[in-house]
């Protein structure tokens, strides 16, 4: 480790927190629908959107119907993907030839993208026309991204309101997260992308002749676009089979030094919004102090174990740390700082493989994504499964006084704590369940890559990161196969919408409570004993949960490796 | 709940027609304006042809160039199209070994390597990355160390004086930006060409 690594470590955390209070803003008065300086331009859009759909955006939603819109738009944009995967062959924009996905990878995929997950057991430039890119992935890696937000917001207006019905409009929602957030934001940074380097052509394939004369073929394509909205809407899904590691898809320390950061900015503003519509800035604070202690002591853990390397290179006396799978751009702490941002948020773009990580500093990630990716987290999804400990940790502290708990002048009741804890155990079920079959069948143990626990780490990652719609992977495991599919895409389809749906439950739970004014007893939700309470909530329930995995995977191949032994 | 049908479609088929088309294919158009050279993948041309592109590292075999790092990526087997042959620098198929910390298969790569490389050049600590596969397999630098390390070789087989070559490995090193992000490095392909012109001269 060193102190220019550390630095930029700082440097980052400090430009997330700076951007939070304006983005936050910002975002705030997009969802109360407020007009913005944008409006002059977007709002005759925004409004023929709404004319040809038929969308009356005075009329809100009960939770359910809200929850109901959300699951049809779903629907719809399933259709898209695997319909553009399966005819890929005869649609245009296709210089490279490629034929139709199959059914069973079409379906993973497909499922991954409207899940925001974008689990990749398809390799980008060998699979995907320019067209399935752009309308199958490019689209859904908004309205994906979107939908997360949303419903966060609409969360956050159960808090917020007292006595209603409603938790707002998804489609007036959407589209305003689509048109005055994600796009705007987009267009500016894949410009900045592309003059760090990164192809935007719709053009063939390169065909080079290198300096001794051998052939060789590059892919491009439409690359800045999707890689833009890849990382701001924490979806994560590579062109390139490389991800972020590609030097096309990452070309310089600058370009990767900004992804980073807009994998954190809206999923860190997103605090601020609720504190801003709950009407106290300092409630947001809290919650993104909860956040920036789980992910500084992960960020130390990962980085000092890289640096560290592993026993077999200090035999053959290499020093430099542990840079198989990475790349040398990145060096050491940009690598593991970007694995810990990626599983702390969900969105599992890599740029080194976490599979050639040592074991305790691939099991960072590993525990970031159990932990149920709420450090900082996916757009939205981080908010809400943040926001479902903090109604555990409150709970816990109510019953540690004796009192009805209370947060943000709510009562927490029996419903609310029973949505939470269905929500929460959900992770375990996906994650633990099928890891046990995986490594039950003969078909799931063929597909991992190294022997020993590290081929066990492979399983449970996948199904960890599938469950948590992460879609970074120990990517040595072969998930293209009918198995993994099959039960990968049922993992990223219940993680999502299983945790969603009760979330949105005590949306309309909580927008129907009155709302009580502090009192004498009220546990404050503000300062450090409560970010200590939710910090410790989340530990005892992802330790109690998954460390006999974990034991079983990475801490005994630490152990292996300190030992010696190789598999 | 029959109402929301209408908004599901023509809502969705409107917003993917915005996001998925008009957006990036606008994007192409103004990025292709603005900065051609990025757009089309950084190419670098030698007496009209593409040689490369100054991003993607390529395979250097010969004792008279500088080496990149070890690639782990693979191409369909032209004899059996299920199953995978190595290619190293396949621009075409990104990828890493994956290979764990406690893979044998790595340990013993890492060893094949480092008493080859020992044996290339005993005075010096062989450098962790020209032992070590990249990330995408692609990877188009490497350390000063790395480029250092090989100057005994080439200049062998150039027969050249190894302080003319070190001169031109500084020249070829790229610091920190601002001095913080990123790791220093040296573009292989770059060094390369430079190389070869150096010798015309």
């Amino acid at each position: 480790m060193t102190v220019i690594g550390w630095f930029q470590i700082i440097l980052y955390c400090a430009i997330v927190v700076a951007l939070t209070k304006p983005l936050g803003w910002y975002m705030t008065r997009v969802f109360n629908g407020e007009r913005t300086f944008l409006s002059p331009v977007l709002r005759p859009i925004e409004a023929g959107i709404y004319w040809m759909s038929g969308v009356d955006e005075k009329r809100e939603q009960h939770w359910l119907t809200y929850t109901v819109a959300m699951l049809l738009f779903h629907v719809g944009g399933f259709l898209i993907i695997y319909g553009v995967m399966r005819l890929q062959a005869m649609l245009p924009f296709n210089p490279a030839d490629q034929s139709a996905v199959a059914p069973d990878l079409s379906f993973n995929t497909a499922v991954s993208f409207i899940t925001n997950t974008n689990w990749q057991n398809y390799g980008g430039e060998s699979t995907l026309s320019y067209l399935t890119q752009m309308v199958g992935l490019t689209h859904q890696n908004f309205l994906s991204a979107a939908t997360g937000i949303v419903l966060a917001v609409a969360l956050i207006r159960g808090f917020a309101r007292a006595s209603m019905r409603t938790v707002g409009n998804f489609w007036v929602d959407v589209t305003r997260c689509t048109l005055y957030v994600l796009l705007p934001i987009c267009i500016v940074y894949t410009l900045f992308l592309v003059w760090q380097g990164m192809p935007q052509t719709l053009g063939p394939y390169i065909e080079a002749t290198t300096l001794e004369g051998a052939k060789q073929t590059i892919a491009v394509g439409p690359v800045a676009s999707q890689v833009a909205i890849k990382m701001l809407g924490t979806n994560g899904g590579g062109f390139f089979n490389a991800n972020a590691a590609h030097p096309f898809e990452n070309p310089t320390a600058l370009s990767n030094f900004v992804q980073m950061l807009s994998i954190f900015v809206l999923g860190a503003a997103l605090t601020n919004v609720f504190g801003r519509m709950v009407g106290n800035q300092r409630q947001g604070w809290a919650i993104l102090a909860v956040m920036g202690v789980l992910f500084v002591a992960g960020v130390g853990v990962c980085y000092w174990a890289e640096a560290n390397g592993t026993s077999t290179m200090h035999a053959l006396g290499l020093t430099g740390g542990n840079m198989e799978g990475k790349e040398v751009r990145f060096g050491i702490v940009a690598s593991s700082l970007f694995a810990v941002v990626t599983t702390a948020a969900s969105c599992g773009a890599v740029n080194a493989m976490h599979d050639s990580f040592t074991a305790l500093g691939g099991m960072i990630p590993l525990i970031n994504i159990e932990l149920g990716e709420i450090i900082v987290g996916g757009v939205g999804a981080g908010m809400y499964g943040m926001l479902l400990f903090v109604i555990l940790a409150i709970f816990v502290a109510g019953l540690m006084v004796g009192r009805t708990p209370e947060y943000v002048g709510k009562k927490i009741e029996a419903r609310e704590v029973k949505m939470a804890m269905l929500a929460i155990l959900i992770l375990p079920l996906m994650i633990l369940g099928w890891s046990a079959v995986a490594v039950v069948l003969p078909t799931g143990v063929a597909s991992m890559a190294n022997a020993g626990p590290h081929g066990f780490s492979e399983v449970l990652y996948a199904y960890s990161s599938q469950t948590g719609n992460n879609g970074s992977a120990f990517a040595g495991l072969t998930g293209n196969t009918l198995f993994y599919n099959l039960t990968g895409a049922s993992a990223m389809f219940v993680g999502r919408f299983l945790m969603i749906v009760p979330a949105m439950a005590i949306a309309g739970s909580l927008a129907a409570k009155k709302s009580i004014p502090p009192s004498m007893g009220t546990f404050p939700t503000t300062g450090g004993l409560f970010v200590g309470l939710v910090v410790g909530v989340i530990l005892i329930m992802g330790g109690l949960t998954f460390f006999p995995a974990l034991a079983l995977g990475p801490i005994v191949e630490q152990l292996a490796m300190n030992a010696g032994n190789v598999f | 709940m029959l109402r929301e049908i209408r908004p599901a479609i023509v809502l969705l088929l409107a917003l993917t027609a915005i996001t998925g088309l008009a957006y990036p294919l606008a994007m192409t158009g103004i990025a292709g304006t603005l900065f051609p050279v990025q757009a089309q993948g950084s190419l670098i041309e030698k007496d009209g042809k593409v040689v490369g592109s100054a991003l993607i590292g390529q395979e250097f075999k010969d004792a008279k160039y500088f080496h990149g790092r070890p690639s782990a990526t693979l191409a369909p087997d032209p004899n059996d199209s299920t199953k995978t042959v190595s290619a190293p620098y396949n621009a075409a198929n990104s990828g890493g070994s994956n290979l764990g910390p406690t893979s044998k298969a790595l340990a013993d790569r890492l060893k094949e390597d480092v008493d080859k490389l020992k044996a290339e050049n005993p005075n010096a600590a062989v450098p962790v990355d020209l032992v070590t596969t990249s990330a995408s397999g692609l990877d188009p630098d490497i350390s000063p160390e790395a480029a250092q390390f090989q100057v005994p070789r080439v200049a062998k087989a150039r027969n050249i004086p190894e302080d003319q070559l070190r001169q031109l490995v500084d020249a070829n090193t790229k610091g920190r930006l601002l001095g913080l992000f990123g790791e220093p490095r040296v573009n292989v392909l770059a060094l390369n060409l430079a190389l070869d012109r150096a010798v015309a001269k």
